[in-house]
């Protein structure tokens, strides 16, 4: 069963074409990479899935709901972490994770058992009383996948989630995603070949807006000839293999 | 109930930053205690405390422009409002949200600057109370206008045109410095054009207790705060759109 299916999704700024008749389908369960260079179109592509943005042409159905006619019911069944940093930086970990609740609705019994929960699974008890904005990149990228997760998506949009950190914070954050892989759906967006080829089900390789090849990381090797995933995305890139 | 969670979140973003204590609390005193000590050392009265007071408590309202502006083009440029765009929360969760918890940090304002210039021999009356919520209308436009430029405008810009621009504007056109019929002409006319001397001479009216020209200086400010809150809200729906 599909959670998302694009149908021929467009998105131009003037004459730039950011997404170029994108055509994807991800699974239910799925982790599923876009992988690809500065200005790929992976950022613009998750915006639309988001409902951040419209598309230009095209369609896409997500969770049941197409995004340019249902954008409020995705709304409520998607998560998202955002490239730049998404917390609320004068309130601490648990005024932050308590804001996305009270926006989503909780109960004050529902949201102390969520922060529960969450403090566990990404190890955040020991700085829940700090400010977020106070934390180094990596313990934000964590507070800032912790708060996509609390209205328990159906979907989970995690765009460059590791850029800028250093190896520990990366691998760290590697771990958290880990946890996630098989319960929701995750696409994630990442110019890092070892990310996508370490945590991914699936990859989509774009380039200029256009999805070039989709497959497992053997898959993709397979398709380039290539013996290393780095070889075969460098290839599948300069060739435009599809 | 999601606006309010949203509400309280921006309050606590701005008094938890020292800077806008600072400037926002701060400054507006330290103008009045400077200024009444001066008074009390010059012969003429260019700074009585129950004319300065008023007026100080209309310039203080332009930090209030900052705060707002500074708290929305920040949550811009982070991609903390980005997330928030793929919640529920609706654009008019987002506007009142960003606008009503401004106006009683305002009211504040203007209740500690009353209070702290009775020590400096304020009279204490009733009209006070009345000073006090005829400052809402201003800080309305003010705080509508921050909405505004938060909207359009980049942190920096925001710096120099709220935080630089604005404050002076509404210092030397507010006649709180000095007697605007002295300078005459276009300066005078400029100034009465705009709301900032207006609400000044409100809240001179309605402090000592003159509340037909109270009257006559609202109206002009209710129109521009009317007119700022409908622009603001455009700016800030046309930027959701463009996110």
């Amino acid at each position: 069963m599909s959670a998302i299916k694009t149908y021929g999704l467009v998105k131009q700024y003037k004459k730039n074409i950011a997404v170029d008749k994108l055509n994807i389908e991800i699974r239910k369960g799925e982790l599923f990479a876009l992988l690809g260079v500065n200005g790929a179109g992976k950022t613009t592509a998750i915006k639309m899935l988001s409902c951040l943005t419209k598309p230009t042409e095209g369609d896409a159905v997500v969770c049941g709901y197409s995004i340019t006619r249902e954008a409020d019911k995705i709304k409520q069944l998607i998560g998202v972490s955002p490239q730049e940093t998404a917390v609320a930086p004068n309130l601490s970990v648990r005024e932050n994770l308590e804001l996305i609740c009270g926006i989503h609705g909780f109960s004050k019994d529902k949201t102390t058992a969520k922060i529960a929960e969450l403090s566990e699974q990404f190890d955040l008890n020991d700085v829940l009383k700090r400010k977020a904005g106070k934390l180094s990149g990596g313990w934000q990228r964590r507070v800032s996948i912790a708060m996509a997760l609390i209205s328990e998506p159906e979907i989970l949009f995690l765009d460059e989630p590791t850029l800028g950190l250093d190896v520990i914070a990366r691998y760290g954050l590697w771990d958290v995603i880990r946890t996630l892989k098989g319960r929701i759906t995750i696409i994630l967006t990442t110019h890092y070949m070892e990310e996508a080829e370490e945590l991914s089900d699936r990859i989509g390789i774009m380039k200029n807006g256009r999805l070039l090849a989709t497959g497992t990381a053997e898959e993709l090797k397979t398709i380039a000839k290539a013996d290393s995933f780095e070889k075969a995305f460098v290839s599948i890139v300069k060739e435009d293999l599809v | 109930m999601r606006m309010i969670t949203f509400a309280r979140r921006c309050a606590k973003e701005i008094i938890r930053d020292p800077l806008n204590l600072a400037f926002g609390l701060g400054f507006p005193l330290v103008l009045l205690l400077l200024l009444s000590t001066l008074q009390a050392n010059i012969p003429v009265n260019l700074f009585e405390i129950n004319t300065l007071t008023p007026g100080i408590t209309v310039f203080g309202l332009s930090f209030m422009t900052l705060f707002s502006a500074t708290l929305i083009a920040r949550d811009r440029e982070t991609a903390f409002l980005q997330r928030l765009y793929t919640t529920p929360l609706t654009a008019f969760d987002f506007i009142i949200g960003y606008m009503l918890p401004i106006l009683p940090i305002a009211i504040g304002q203007t209740v500690i600057c009353y209070l702290s210039a009775i020590p400096l021999g304020l009279d204490v009356r009733i009209n006070i109370l009345y000073a006090i919520i005829g400052i809402i209308p201003m800080a309305v436009f003010n705080i509508a206008l921050g909405l505004l430029f938060g909207s359009i405008l980049g942190i920096k810009q925001v710096g120099g045109i709220c935080g630089a621009l604005l404050t002076n504007l509404s210092a030397w056109l507010s006649g709180v410095w000095f007697d605007l019929n002295l300078v005459g002409g276009f300066f005078e006319k400029l100034a009465y054009a705009l709301p900032f001397v207006h609400a000044v001479e409100l809240e001179k009216a309605l402090f000592s207790g003159n509340f037909e020209t109270a009257a006559a200086h609202i109206v002009p400010i209710a129109i521009y705060s009317i007119v700022a809150t409908a622009t603001a809200v455009l700016c800030f729906l046309r930027q959701v759109k463009k996110q």
